[in-house]
């Protein structure tokens, strides 16, 4: 008989390596998706016990508490208590716990254990605990506690197979084991007898060595050293950049290469014709010019990636929280704020670890500058084709200071926006608290990277295949039809829709050096910022007849003024239109207002610094 | 916990240095001009580890008016603004 399917849910504190367990637990087997109602992600992955039980398991969001102070901690809460709608109420919680950091896991145990669901403690990183001298009793442990305790090492091979076996001999009893819930919000002396009670147990059963981590205060006396922990972090970000530049390009070539050539050969098979110029055109040349820019993706978010397992997020956010404070953002919004620079989407939504309503709103409004991922297509698309590739003062490559240029200017530009809302809407308000655990330094672990960095790439691909694709073919469409009339002349894209609404735009553009072609490529660029690459290499391959297999940035070089590169760079700093950011603030803030706030002010900004770049540069000769 | 803390003056957290070592005597919310609620800091404070009894010690501070503070809680370290730490009664 077919078992029913398992439900576990994971539950701790922030840090305590629940995600590389939910990754060693589930593999690739994951799905990411919003709690109905909330932008909570929920993560669910699944697997197959020893015994053969399937098992479905839910990461919940790191949490102190369950009294659930934000969206994230009151899904946990809700969730635990089987209370979130839709969802089964979990058969078994795995409270995860750093075995080098037992004491606030042990406390939110003890408020867990209220809920009266069966319950597991997972002893994560049992090695690196050993490793330092820490040694824990188990058994007491679990005799204290009242609960089964089990030890992992999530970061190696068969570190998890006591877990594994034990959920097979709980789920075997299970309907024994849940008791009714008690859990109600604690009192503040609650509180703090459950911290005590679990100092208590920790004495009890954990022996500490007396140094603590030597690694984590060593490198801290670099990295939080008031100055040179500033400057650890501006090169950091740096060599993040040069990165995303210099190490994607041969990678970005060969893709680049590999279109072309699927392009030529759809050339040559098929006769010339609707077909042949929309797989050509369309579909090769739109969704190539965007999938090219996998490798940068993949090169910024495995930077993200690292620095967050690594625990050094913690640290930016320690060192920022004042300087950002003087332009009214608190510390914590530097983590949404550089998740932003992956996709603004993702850093809105991460927003919701900043508690303070207005601290939070301010993040929001300024998260679509951070320089997206989507944006790099567009920037490198131009420096490329009109910046020279040659190295200035011996070591830095021009083309990577000019992005890194645009990513300050960015940067600049949020913190002074974010100053005037402090300035002019938000003043007299005492600032929201900043308190944030600085974790012990961990190696980050290969196969837990390359988990998270699979699922961002899936997720772009995935996008380059819906909604890029389908406006790609609405762009081509538009270029194409209606089709010119017999013995015309002039190139084809002349008679279409999209030169129509392009040079009906014109006008409105022409000031900041934009022709008809950008005006027709920024509207598909609502949907996704990097379609209008994609758009413009449609627009030209269309244009171009013959030239099609040539690349874009060739095109481009001919037919822009630096001029008109410079104000697009500009434009794009700013860039307002990207739908799906429009569409999760106006989720996130619940209000159309501040949506078209953004859209409005970014537009503005956008605008303002075209105009002045093209004039300025045409003024100096680069009309 | 040794007692020659007993004999040392009362004072906030916030107020302390860099190196600065102690125990925690007590949390008095109201002393701090937060943000929060009292009972939402305290409780806060709580869940963090700042309890009663527990060593406390200053690792860092921020460049910009020396804030905010890193401090050694027990066995764990924990970043807060000098502001919250004025809740914090040391000795």
């Amino acid at each position: 008989m077919e078992l029913p399917l398992l439900h576990l849910a994971l539950v701790g504190t922030p840090n305590s390596g629940k995600t590389s367990l939910f990754n060693a637990l589930t593999g690739s087997r994951q799905k990411v998706a919003n709690y109905p109602g909330v932008t909570v992600e929920r993560k669910e992955g699944f697997f197959v016990t020893p015994l053969g039980r399937q098992v479905s398991l839910v990461d919940l969001p790191g949490t102190y508490s369950l009294r659930g102070r934000s969206p994230d901690e009151e899904i946990t809460r809700d969730f635990v208590l089987g209370k979130a709608s839709g969802e089964a109420v979990p058969d078994l919680v795995l409270c995860v716990a750093d075995s080098t950091n037992l004491r606030l896991t042990i406390r939110l145990l003890l408020e867990l254990k209220r809920t009266g669901r069966p319950m597991v403690l997972v002893l994560n990183m049992f090695d690196i605990a050993a490793r330092r001298g820490i040694t824990v009793d188990v058994e007491r442990l679990a005799k204290e506690l009242g609960l089964p305790v089990v030890t992992s090492i999530a970061v190696r091979k068969g570190g998890t197979a006591d877990l594994l076996k034990l959920t097979d001999e709980i789920s075997a009893r299970l309907a024994a084991e849940a008791e009714a819930n008690s859990w109600r919000a604690l009192s503040v002396a609650e509180l703090r007898a459950t911290q005590r009670e679990a100092d208590r147990i920790i004495a009890d059963c954990v022996s500490l060595p007396s140094r603590p981590d030597t690694w984590t205060a060593r490198i801290d006396g670099i990295v939080l050293h008031p100055v040179g922990g500033l400057i650890v972090l501006a090169l950091i970000l740096f060599v993040m950049f040069q990165a995303v530049f210099a190490w994607a390009q041969p990678l970005m070539e060969l893709l680049n290469s590999g279109f072309d050539a699927l392009g030529e050969l759809v050339h040559a098979t098929l006769p010339s014709g609707l077909l042949q110029s929309f797989l050509q055109n369309g579909v090769i040349s739109g969704v190539g010019s965007v999938i090219v820019f996998l490798p940068q993706i993949i090169i910024i978010f495995l930077f993200i990636l690292l620095l967050e397992d690594f625990g050094y997020m913690a640290r930016a956010a320690f060192l920022m929280d004042r300087i950002m404070g003087g332009a009214g953002l608190h510390g914590r919004a530097f983590i949404p704020l550089l998740s932003s620079f992956a996709c603004a989407i993702p850093g809105i939504m991460a927003t919701r670890v900043i508690d303070n309503k207005r601290d939070r709103l301010t993040t929001i409004l300024i998260a679509p500058l951070m320089t997206c991922s989507a944006r790099i297509p567009v920037y490198t698309l131009i420096i490329s084709a009109f910046i020279p590739a040659k190295d200035v003062w011996g070591f830095i490559n021009l083309q990577g200071l000019v992005m890194f240029g645009l990513y300050a200017t960015g940067i600049a530009s949020a913190l002074a926006v974010s100053f005037l809302i402090k300035f002019f809407m938000l003043r007299d308000y005492a600032p929201a608290p900043f308190m944030l655990e600085l974790p012990d330094y961990k190696m980050p672990r290969l196969k837990s990277i390359a988990i998270g960095v699979y699922t961002r790439a899936k997720m772009f691909l995935v996008r380059a295949g819906t909604t890029i694709f389908s406006m790609m073919v609405l762009i081509w469409f538009l270029a194409s039809f209606p089709q010119p009339p017999a013995g015309a002349t002039e190139p084809a894209i002349d008679f279409s829709l999209a030169a129509i609404i392009g040079k009906a735009l014109e006008p409105l553009l022409a000031p900041v050096g934009f022709n008809w072609q950008i005006a027709v490529a920024l509207i598909p660029g609502m949907a996704a910022r990097e379609v209008a690459v994609a758009a413009l290499g449609t627009v030209y391959a269309i244009e171009g007849g013959k030239e099609a297999a040539e690349q874009i940035g060739q095109v481009l070089a001919t037919k822009w003024s630096l001029a008109t590169a410079l104000s697009m760079l500009a434009w794009y700093i700013f860039a307002p239109q990207c739908a799906s950011t429009l569409a999760v603030i106006r989720r996130e803030t619940g209000s159309w207002t501040w949506m078209a706030v953004t859209f409005t002010y970014m537009l503005v900004l956008a605008y303002a610094a075209s105009l002045v770049t093209y004039n300025v540069a045409v003024a100096l000769g680069a009309g | 916990m040794t007692d020659t803390n007993d004999t040392r003056p009362h004072m906030p957290l916030g107020l302390a240095h860099r190196g600065y070592t102690g125990v925690i005597q007590h949390l008095s919310a109201r002393e701090a001009g937060s943000a929060l609620s009292d009972i939402e800091l305290e409780s806060r404070l709580i869940e963090l580890g700042f309890v009663e009894g527990a060593r406390v010690e200053i690792l860092h501070e921020g460049l910009v008016g020396r804030d905010p503070i890193a401090v050694r809680v027990d066995s764990i370290t924990i970043a807060v603004r000098r502001r919250e730490a004025m809740a914090i009664i040391v000795a």
